[in-house]
């Protein structure tokens, strides 16, 4: 079922280092995209329908070909701040094969005429980062970074910048005001980052897995390259699976294989003896999907279209023995301590969504405290700058809609329970 | 049910800046970029800063790295260490103070130079396999030594080893509560850390999966 393509090889010893990279074959298609023209190198990005990694899925060929052309500073940057809750792939990508991402982020600029990239990582992966920065320098040192790349006529800076620990940096915006030194608030879009980005020049934004999709794409041919997976969702994702799962870990897949085998088969599906009660097809900000759902394909539509989304490729299984209301506490209080506090309605509205789950919770709730809840959450999506909000808004309505009852039943007994304490203090 | 007072925080949706609750003192000075006369930095940090500050088109991109490498040789964000950085590159204090209090792993509490900062993931994963338990063993093998930042944190990308934390920057797991008095004892004796645990060494899950015949 699993498809290396990315992960091909990763776990051999020196895999991270130029030598070892070199020896299965790497920086071998950089060359070849070299003497090809931009905008042939940018057409293949296109055909091969590559959609973003990152969560957005947007075609990551079409994003490089909004960039203006003409003689002005533009940038790259790559966005390894992954801190979606159960997203860990880019971590496994950087760490074990930093010059892939090297090699993707040297073509990607070259098709976007980019000659100052950066990869902004987020602070805790520190030693991922020392992983990056030794590749970076080995990297400068064989001449595929800096003037002149392999002596063509293109140019390339390239600087790994760490940051400080904030979810909210992973939205691309926030990304670029972090890099450029502020707190991390996410812009008002547009202008898009295409045009108006980093030090407002027009800047390229793609996440890790992405731009190591980048060398083979050009290697094999974006004909060769839309075989792997199915229309519209070209290619092979890896799927980070954590949770309540036998196997959890990175798995390489074709896009389109079904979510059971994802689930049961790859990671070993539910403890024994365990139901799976619901999962997170795409990180914590996405829908939640029942064990109903197992049979829905892997993809961006297929999972659209059964209400959710693919967002980072993040599954996080729950099985039967969790409380779903200690889920969406959990889901909440993390929106709520990143929310970067600029949007109203994103700000309060995590707020007092803790607030009405933690009111359940202690017995104090009213069946219409759901009906408040799910009428804040719709009040949330779509009404601020980024979709912060929207992320615990998704999946906690989601939750409301498909587990009420039992929502309404852990009300019920709490309530009883807290006032025969009421009684028993007061007697 | 009547709910006790002290529950009703009017403020407590967790505003990240500190004073928040205080009252402004309206005779400060208004802050100014540090002379670098009288602002004495060391000579490495310095370096350090003016390095950063040359690989990026606008040298207000060195405000992160530059805070870190502060709070590497201060502990914390200090003042001192605020002003010593503002003079380095030609900003407020005030600039950087809004800076740092935004960052989780900047830390605006005093805290003493070699603080070990160990962070607990409590997010979903890493919950659903016993987080919390082994925050609260960790707090508690970390005990009042002020030499420890303990901290429960949001999810920090090993879901593949949860429950987990970060030891100064390095992954272990999966752990379980009665690992962290060994944790705490490594730390103090400055050795590795469950050099077994460690995510650095974990083989991809795929090439696990494959072994366990399931391919």
């Amino acid at each position: 079922v699993s498809r290396d393509l990315l992960f091909e090889g990763i776990d051999e010893p020196g895999l991270n280092t130029l030598e070892g990279y070199r020896r299965r074959g790497g920086y071998e298609t950089l060359p070849n995209a070299l003497r090809m023209s931009r905008d042939e190198v940018l057409g293949q990005l296109i055909e091969s329908e590559l959609r973003g990694r990152g969560g957005a899925g947007f075609s990551m060929g079409k994003k490089a070909s909004f960039l203006p052309k003409g003689d002005m500073d533009k940038y790259l940057v790559c966005n390894a701040d992954e801190s979606e809750p159960g997203a860990f792939k880019d971590r496994e990508l950087m760490q074990k094969n930093p010059h892939q991402l090297i090699e993707g982020i040297i073509i990607a600029a070259y098709a976007a005429a980019v000659t100052r990239a950066f990869i902004f990582i987020r602070g805790e992966y520190a030693y991922v980062a020392d992983i990056l920065e030794r590749a970076v320098a080995e990297a400068k040192e064989a001449g595929y970074l800096g003037e002149r790349v392999l002596n063509s006529d293109h140019d390339l800076i390239l600087w790994v910048h760490r940051g400080a620990g904030a979810y909210i940096c992973g939205e691309e915006t926030a990304l670029l005001d972090a890099l450029e030194g502020k707190r991390g608030n996410p812009r008002l879009k547009p202008p898009f980052p295409a045009n108006q980005g980093l030090y407002q020049g027009p800047t390229l934004i793609n996440n890790v897995e992405t731009l190591s999709n980048v060398p083979h794409i050009i290697s094999m041919g974006a004909e060769e390259y839309v075989k792997l997976g199915v229309p519209n969702s070209t290619g092979t994702k890896i799927v980070s699976v954590s949770g309540n799962v036998q196997r959890p870990g990175n798995y390489e897949i074709e896009l389109g294989i079904s979510s059971r085998e994802l689930i049961c088969d790859l990671a070993g599906g539910p403890p024994t003896g365990r139901e799976i009660k619901f999962w997170f097809p795409g990180g914590s900000s996405s829908p939640v999907l029942t064990a109903d759902d197992l049979d829905v394909p892997y993809d961006f539509d297929s999972m659209a279209k059964a209400g959710s989304m693919l967002g980072s490729g993040s599954v996080i299984v729950v099985d039967d023995s969790n409380d779903v209301l200690d889920i969406a506490l959990k889901v909440a209080k993390f929106y709520r301590h990143e929310s970067c506090g600029k949007c109203t309605p994103c700000r309060e509205g995590t707020n007092w969504t803790v607030k009405m789950l933690e009111r359940i919770q202690d017995g104090e709730g009213t069946p219409m405290d759901l009906d408040i809840m799910a009428s804040v959450q719709e009040r949330i999506i779509g009404h601020c700058l980024c979709v912060l909000g929207d992320s615990m808004a998704m999946p906690i309505g989601s939750m409301i809609a498909k587990f009420r009852d039992e929502f309404e039943a852990h009300m019920e007994s709490a309530r009883d329970a807290a006032d025969r304490a009421a009684i028993e203090a007061a007697a | 049910v009547t709910v006790p007072p002290e529950r009703i925080a009017r403020f407590s949706h967790g505003s990240r800046v500190p004073g928040w609750d205080e009252p402004v003192d309206l005779d400060l000075d208004p802050a100014e970029v540090p002379d670098p006369a009288t602002t004495d930095v060391p000579a490495d940090l310095r370096q350090e800063i003016d390095d950063y500050m040359s690989r990026y088109p606008d040298p207000h991109s060195a405000a992160l790295p530059a805070l870190t490498a502060a709070q590497r040789r201060h502990g914390w964000c200090s003042p001192e260490a605020l002003e010593q950085v503002a003079c380095v590159m030609r900003v407020t204090p005030a600039y950087l103070a809004a800076v740092a209090t935004f960052y989780d792993m900047l830390r605006v509490d005093p805290a003493p130079v070699d603080t070990h900062a160990i962070y607990v993931c409590t997010n979903i994963s890493c919950s659903l396999n016993g987080a919390d338990a082994l925050f609260d063993a960790m707090l508690a093998a970390a005990g009042d030594d002020e030499h420890f930042d303990v901290r429960a944190f949001e999810c920090l990308g090993a879901c593949d080893i949860a429950p987990m934390a970060s030891v100064d920057g390095r992954y272990v797991g999966p752990l379980a509560p009665a690992d962290c008095v060994r944790i705490i004892g490594q730390c103090r004796a400055g050795e590795e850390v469950l050099p077994e645990r460690q995510l650095a060494y974990r083989k991809a899950a795929d090439t696990l999966a494959r072994e366990a015949g399931r391919k």
